[in-house]
């Protein structure tokens, strides 16, 4: 039996007295790509940012891979991981934002060659080289070396994957990354993320309103509500026969 | 088929040329200062009391000039001091142990609340205070130790009473900078491994630069005026050099006048080094680099050139 690349079992998440995440169980096969679904404010972001340790889950177990997420077993207490081994762990995790949080102060082509220097102390000729493939693939031959603020927010935001992947993740998430997207330019980030997918393989964690790309691309849809897994399924099921009374009030609004 | 719009150098319409409105406020406007201006430049050029000739005497004189050297090397170290503490005071402040952010807050407070005056004689009288002092591990060795009357003469005064209080502005100044940086790029940073030192080094610092740049070269300016109080502890800085001489001489107007062209002349070296240290941090941060002044003059005559000579031109 191999191990599930993500896997969470009752987790629960507070902001002060908010509770965001009410008990979350949910299971990620390596290579699987997984879209979860569901309105503003029901935990679907929170729960993503809990996977790389943005966040601190305040009970249940999450693990990457079949490692605790910040923390280690010692007999039967938790200990605290240190920084340096939780900023191991993020750097084999992608993540993509919505607001793409591209370095400012750099070019395309620093973006995407500064972790791989920095983190895995590669060399910067060996970096370079890659982050230029990465942005040739990603389709930004071109724009190398822009700043951030000199591109469209669909090149900016594929230029945030090339970074991600630089870092030869295992597990990548995807926090709406065509959310603050102008229409036009949703398909093209679309695109690199399906790419991924069928051309790599990868294992994929995407919170989306994108049904289209739920429904053609996932092997698994979760919708979430109210800080709970409503259900879950494949997407042809999930998405044309929802179950639950709630997942049709919802699918209702955005198809 | 849709028509294309003839976009090139021959289909160019014709600029309009229309009468321009009169603006009769404007001219009495400049005329008014026009006027003004003339009337101050000849009674400061025809009054014999601004004494300029000993104004030139004393201008590159070498006791002027010696203070002028002073005045820079003072204005260079409290800066660098009051820099380094100022970015260590902003993190502090920004630790989540309240302990240390409280510290960070009481420097702050203290140092920002009496006035840089009194903290320069505190520290020039600080043997009264302290008249040894001991430095090294508290209750532990002392590395180095001595009367304080020895160790701390005028000039070490005014250089921990300058730096010591420009840490404290510069922290805040620093601090603003960091808050200013979207928490974004610490996600970011983050997310890719980096540990909280790296991210404060090589992502928020250098975009919150922006933001502490300008700041940061007012503080400059405002150090090197700042300077001439520890005339008053006897530091042989511009304005105490220009003192000693009129105090021989009574020359006392030439001499300030002699003295207030230096800080002048220093000020504006600062201004022009601001303007391309925020250029330089500014990259990336808009979508066109920021002319320097020599592009946008040349940029003007190219515009004069081509609307003078037609088309073309370089």
């Amino acid at each position: 039996m191999t191990e599930p690349m993500v896997r969470a079992e009752a987790v629960h998440k507070r902001f002060g007295r908010n509770e965001v995440l009410r008990g979350i169980d949910l299971v990620v096969e390596p290579g699987e790509v997984l879209c979860l679904l569901g309105p503003s404010g029901s935990g679907k972001s929170t729960f993503l940012r809990c996977i790389n340790h943005l966040e601190k889950i305040n009970s249940g177990r999450l693990s990457v891979d079949g490692e605790l997420v910040g923390y280690r077993d010692v007999g039967d207490k938790l200990h605290e991981l240190r920084e340096s081994e939780i900023a191991r762990k993020r750097a084999e995790i992608g993540m993509v934002f919505q607001h793409f949080n591209l370095f400012g102060n750099m070019t395309a082509l620093e973006n995407v060659s500064c972790a791989p220097i920095r983190v895995k102390h590669e060399s910067r000729e060996q970096a370079r080289g890659r982050a230029r493939e990465l942005l040739d693939r990603v389709g930004l031959a071109d724009k190398h070396d822009s700043y951030p603020s000199q591109l469209s927010g669909g090149q900016q935001q594929r230029v945030a994957i090339a970074r991600a992947l630089a870092m030869e993740p295992k597990l990548m998430l995807f926090d709406e990354p065509t959310s603050a997207l102008d229409p036009e330019l949703v398909g093209e980030v679309l695109d690199v993320m399906r790419a991924l997918s069928t051309e790599l393989g990868m294992t994929m964690v995407v919170v989306t309103h994108e049904m289209g790309f739920a429904r053609e691309v996932a092997d698994k849809v979760v919708f979430m509500d109210d800080g709970v897994v409503v259900e879950e399924g494949p997407p042809a099921e999930l998405l044309a026969n929802p179950r639950h009374e709630r997942t049709r009030a919802f699918l209702s609004k955005v198809l | 088929m849709s028509a294309v719009r003839d976009t090139g150098v021959e289909g160019r319409p014709e600029d309009i040329r229309a009468v321009p409105v009169r603006r009769p406020g404007r001219w009495i406007a400049a005329a008014v200062v026009l006027i003004i201006a003339v009337a101050i430049i000849h009674s400061v050029a025809t009054n014999p009391r601004f004494e300029w000739d000993v104004v030139g005497e004393y201008l590159f004189d070498e006791r002027i000039l010696e203070g002028l050297r002073i005045t820079i090397e003072l204005t260079i170290i409290s800066m660098a001091i009051g820099i380094v503490l100022g970015v260590l005071l902003a993190v502090m402040r920004l630790s989540p142990n309240p302990l240390v952010s409280g510290g960070s807050w009481v420097y702050i407070w203290f140092f920002r609340g009496t006035p840089v005056l009194v903290q320069i004689i505190f520290w020039y009288f600080i043997s009264a205070l302290y008249p040894k002092i001991d430095l090294g591990i508290p209750f532990g060795p002392s590395f180095i130790h001595g009367n304080a009357n020895t160790l701390i003469h005028p000039f070490t005064a005014a250089i921990l009473a300058l730096g010591l209080n420009e840490g404290a502005y510069m922290a805040e100044i620093v601090r603003a900078g960091i808050i200013s940086v979207d928490e974004g790029q610490s996600d970011a940073a983050h997310s890719l491994g980096m540990t909280r030192l790296q991210t404060m080094r090589r992502i928020v610092l250098p975009q919150a630069m922006r933001v502490i740049i300008p700041p940061t070269g007012n503080e400059t300016i405002s150090m090197l005026k700042t300077t001439s109080l520890v005339s008053v502890i006897a530091v042989g800085e511009l304005l105490y050099a220009a003192q000693a001489i009129y105090a021989v001489n009574f020359k006392t107007i030439p001499l300030l006048i002699t003295a207030s062209i230096w800080y002048l002349v220093c000020t504006s070296v600062l201004y022009v080094g601001q303007y391309y240290l925020e250029r330089y941090y500014g990259r990336g941060s808009s979508r066109e680099e920021p002319l320097t002044a020599g592009q946008r003059m040349r940029r003007l005559l190219l515009i004069r050139h081509e609307h003078g000579g037609g088309a073309g031109g370089q």
